[in-house]
C-alpha cells in the first residue's frame, strides 16, 4: 500500500520504478509538437498514466492533454517561503532591535512598523524565491543524475529538436507489444525499449558518424 | 468548422511580428547559440579578455591600496563624505536593473521579444550588482568587519541597527543579487542540458559531466516543464516588485537624510526610472557588439534593438521630467536651503556636471523619436554610451553637489577625485567585462529553449494550417514521418 503510494508519487516526478525485470519503458519519437500533443492525448485516453512527453520547450496545451492539473508550486511556495520570510523578518527586527539589544537612536522607538517595512519586504521575496525553486526541484525529482532515458542516444536530441513520448513500464497497462503498437499507430517512430541497467555513467558512447560530423564542421 | 479555425488562426498570425528572422529551425537555433561555447576560443575573445582582465587587476590593486592606507586615498573630504564610491555604487546597481526588467516585467507583460535578450541582460544584472557591492563594502573603511552588517550571532552580543537605511541597502541589494542569480540559473537549466547532450554526442565526456552536474538531470519532461514554468512565472512575479524596491531603497539612503536636494519624496520613482534607463543603455551597448561578433543578427534583430531604444526614450523622458520637477518643487517648497541647492547645481561650481547630465539624459534620447535613428546601429551605440555617461553624472550630481554645500557655509568645500578614485572606477569596468566575457564564452548567451518557444512552429496549432501543406488538422495527420 505504502509502496504503491510511493511509486505513484515518484511517477508524478517522472521517476518510474519498473515492476519486473530491467525494462524501464518505451520511447517513441514524433515529428513535431502537434503530433506529440495528439499522441499524448491518445495515450492518456487509452488509459495510461505513467507516461511523459519530452520536448525542447514547453508545449502549449500539453498539461491538459496529459491530464495533469495545475502545478502545486505556487501553493507550496506561499505556505512555506512567503509566510516564513515575512514572519522571520518581522520577528527578527522586533526581537533584535527591541528585546535583545535595544538602542536609543535619537529617541526613535525600539520597534516600529514603518522602518521595518523594507527588510520585511526584501526577506519575504528572498525566502519566497528560494522556496519556490526548492519546491520546483523537489516536485520534479531534481537533481537526478541517473536517468535510464539517457541510455538512448536518440534521446539526446530532446534538448535540441526532438519530440518524444515515453511510456513507463511501471504503468499497470504497460505491455511491450500492445504499447509499441499504440505508439506506432499514433505516428511514433524510432521506437526504443529503454532498459534500467543501473550503471553509473549513462552518457551515450560516441557514434562514429556524430564524431565525424563534429570534426568536419 | 475546420475552415473557420484555419481562417481565424491565419488572421491572428498576420499582426504577429517576426521575432526570429532567417527562417531558422529549432536545430538551427541550438546550433547557432551553442556552437559559441563549444568551438575553440577566438583570438578576438582573448584580446578583449586580456584588456578586461588587466582592468580587473587594477581594481584589485586599488582596493588593496585602499585597505592598506585607509579611505583617505580617495578624494572624499568633509563635507563630501560620500564621494565616488557611492556614485559608482548607485550607478552599477542601476545598470543591473534592465536585466531584471527584461526578464521579469516583460515576461509578466507577455512581451515575447524579450526571449532573445533576457539571458545576456540577466547576466549583466548579476555582474553589475557584483561591481556595485564592492563600493559600499570598501567604503565602510574597515572592510574586514563588513559582516557586522549582517544579523549573525556573535560574541559581542550586538545586532545591526535596523532603523538605518544603509542596513536596508544591505538586505535589498543582497536579496536582489541572490534572487537574480537564482532566476538566471533556473532559466539556464534547460540550456545547460542542451549543451550537456551535445557534449555527450561529441564524446567530450568531462565537459558532459560538468554540464550534467549543473543541468541537474534535466530531460525536457512535460511533468517538469509544468512546475518549471510555474516557478519561472513566480520568480518573475517576485522579481518585479523586488527590482522596483531595490532602487527605491537605494534612494532612501539619500531621501531619509535631511541634506537639501536629497530629502525628497520623488527619489524612489525617479531612481527606478533612471536605473531602467541606464540599464537598457548598457544592454544596447553590449548587444550591438555581441550580436555582431557572434553572428546572432537573426535572433537579436533590429526590431529588438529598436524596442530597447523606445524604452530608453520613454525612461529618459521620465528622468528628464523628474529633473524639472525637482527644480519646481525646490522653488515651490519655499525653503531657501532647498532653492539654493538647486540653483547651485545649475550655476555653481559643478554646473559642468549638471549640464552634462542634462544634455546626455534629457536631450540626447529625444533623437529616438526619429524612427531612422532608432534603427541606426552606429547611432544607437553612441547614444547608449552617452546615456551611460549621463547617468553616471546624474549620480555624481546628486551625491556631490548636495553634500559640498550644506547648511553651513563655513564647512563648504570642493570635491576632487584622486587617481585612486579614477582607477577604481575603471577597474570596476574591468571586473564587469571580465565576468561578461567569461559568460559569453561558457554559457549560452541566448535563452535557447525560450527562443524556440516563440517560433511559430512551437505552437501545435501551427500544424493545423501548415502541417502537411493541405490544411488538414493534426488529428488526421498521424503516421507522418520526419521526411515529410
Amino acid at each position: 500500500m505504502l509502496k504503491e503510494l510511493l511509486r505513484s508519487l515518484k511517477a508524478s516526478m517522472g521517476i518510474y520504478e519498473a515492476r519486473d525485470g530491467s525494462i524501464y519503458g518505451l520511447l517513441a519519437e514524433f515529428s513535431d509538437p502537434a503530433a506529440l500533443l495528439h499522441a499524448a492525448r491518445q495515450v492518456r485516453k487509452a488509459g495510461y498514466r505513467h507516461f511523459d512527453a519530452h520536448s525542447p520547450f514547453p508545449i502549449h496545451g500539453m498539461d491538459e492533454a496529459m491530464g495533469l492539473g495545475n502545478s502545486k508550486v505556487a501553493f507550496i511556495t506561499f505556505f512555506t517561503g512567503t509566510i516564513a520570510g515575512f514572519a522571520l523578518a518581522w520577528w527578527m527586527q522586533w526581537w533584535m532591535g527591541a528585546v535583545d539589544y535595544p538602542l536609543n537612536i535619537s529617541g526613535k522607538p525600539f520597534f516600529a512598523l514603518p522602518p521595518s517595512v523594507p527588510i520585511i519586504f526584501e526577506l519575504t521575496i528572498l525566502f519566497s524565491a528560494l522556496a519556490g525553486v526548492a519546491t520546483m526541484l523537489a516536485l520534479n525529482g531534481l537533481p537526478r543524475p541517473y536517468n535510464p532515458l539517457f541510455y538512448s542516444k536518440n534521446f539526446a536530441r530532446v534538448t535540441d529538436d526532438g519530440f518524444f513520448l515515453f511510456v513507463a513500464a511501471s504503468d499497470p497497462k504497460f505491455d511491450p507489444t500492445a504499447t509499441r503498437q499504440l505508439l506506432e499507430q499514433l505516428g511514433g517512430y524510432n521506437i526504443e525499449v529503454i532498459e534500467d541497467r543501473g550503471e553509473e555513467d549513462v552518457t551515450p558512447a560516441t557514434a562514429p558518424a556524430a564524431e565525424a560530423a563534429v570534426t568536419t564542421s | 468548422m475546420a475552415h473557420a479555425t484555419k481562417d481565424l488562426s491565419a488572421l491572428a498570425r498576420t499582426d504577429e511580428e517576426v521575432l526570429v528572422r532567417g527562417g531558422l529551425t529549432f536545430h538551427d537555433i541550438t546550433e547557432l547559440v551553442a556552437q559559441h561555447t563549444e568551438k575553440k576560443t577566438p583570438k578576438a575573445w582573448w584580446a578583449a579578455f586580456s584588456v578586461a582582465f588587466l582592468g580587473m587587476l587594477t581594481l584589485v590593486a586599488m582596493l588593496a591600496y585602499q585597505v592598506w592606507n585607509g579611505v583617505g586615498v580617495w578624494g572624499n573630504n568633509i563635507p563630501v563624505g560620500w564621494g565616488w564610491p557611492i556614485v559608482n555604487f548607485v550607478f552599477w546597481v542601476g545598470i543591473g536593473h534592465a536585466g531584471t526588467l527584461i526578464s521579469a516585467i516583460l515576461f509578466l507583460f507577455r512581451q515575447r521579444w524579450r526571449t532573445s535578450i533576457n539571458r545576456a541582460a540577466e547576466a549583466m544584472t548579476i555582474f553589475a550588482v557584483i561591481c556595485a557591492l564592492i563600493f559600499p563594502t570598501f567604503h565602510v573603511g574597515r572592510v574586514w568587519v563588513i559582516y557586522w552588517t549582517l544579523p549573525i550571532p556573535n560574541q559581542m552580543e550586538m545586532w545591526p541597527q535596523f532603523k538605518s537605511p544603509l542596513l536596508w541597502d544591505v538586505f535589498a541589494v543582497s536579496s536582489y543579487f541572490i534572487v537574480s542569480l537564482v532566476f538566471w540559473y533556473v532559466g539556464l537549466i534547460p540550456d545547460l542540458a542542451t549543451l550537456r547532450d551535445r557534449a555527450a554526442l561529441m564524446g567530450r565526456r568531462l565537459r558532459a559531466r560538468i554540464l550534467g552536474f549543473f543541468a541537474l538531470g534535466w530531460c525536457g519532461a512535460n511533468r517538469h516543464w509544468r512546475n518549471y514554468e510555474k516557478v519561472y512565472m513566480l520568480l518573475a512575479g517576485l522579481a518585479t516588485p523586488l527590482v522596483l524596491s531595490v532602487h527605491s531603497v537605494v534612494s532612501f539612503d539619500f531621501a531619509v537624510s535631511i541634506i537639501p536636494g536629497w530629502h525628497t519624496t520623488i527619489f524612489p520613482p525617479y531612481f527606478v526610472a533612471g536605473a531602467i534607463f541606464s540599464g537598457f543603455a548598457m544592454v544596447v551597448t553590449l548587444m550591438v557588439i555581441a550580436r555582431k561578433a557572434y553572428g546572432l543578427e537573426n535572433v537579436i534583430t533590429i526590431d529588438h534593438l529598436e524596442k530597447m531604444n523606445i524604452i530608453m526614450l520613454v525612461t529618459g523622458t521620465m528622468v528628464g521630467f523628474a529633473y524639472i520637477t525637482e527644480f519646481f518643487i525646490a522653488w515651490y517648497s519655499g525653503v531657501p536651503y532647498e532653492q539654493y541647492a538647486f540653483i547651485n547645481r545649475a550655476t555653481g561650481p559643478y554646473a559642468w556636471a549638471y549640464w552634462t547630465m542634462m544634455s546626455c539624459n534629457l536631450i540626447f534620447p529625444q533623437f529616438f523619436w526619429i524612427k531612422k535613428l532608432r534603427r541606426n546601429i552606429p547611432f544607437m551605440f553612441i547614444a547608449s554610451i552617452v546615456v551611460n555617461i549621463g547617468m553616471w553624472f546624474e549620480r555624481f550630481v546628486i551625491t556631490i553637489t548636495s553634500l559640498h554645500r550644506d547648511y553651513l557655509p563655513s564647512s563648504w568645500d570642493y570635491f576632487v577625485p584622486t587617481w585612486v578614485d579614477v582607477l577604481t572606477l575603471i577597474g570596476s569596468f574591468g571586473l564587469f567585462f571580465t565576468l561578461f566575457l567569461l559568460f559569453l564564452r561558457f554559457v549560452p548567451m541566448v535563452a535557447i529553449a525560450e527562443v524556440k518557444g516563440v517560433l511559430p512552429e512551437a505552437d501545435p496549432h501551427f500544424y493545423e494550417t501548415h502541417g502537411d501543406g493541405h490544411g488538414r488538422p493534426a488529428e488526421v495527420q498521424v503516421n507522418r514521418g520526419r521526411s515529410s
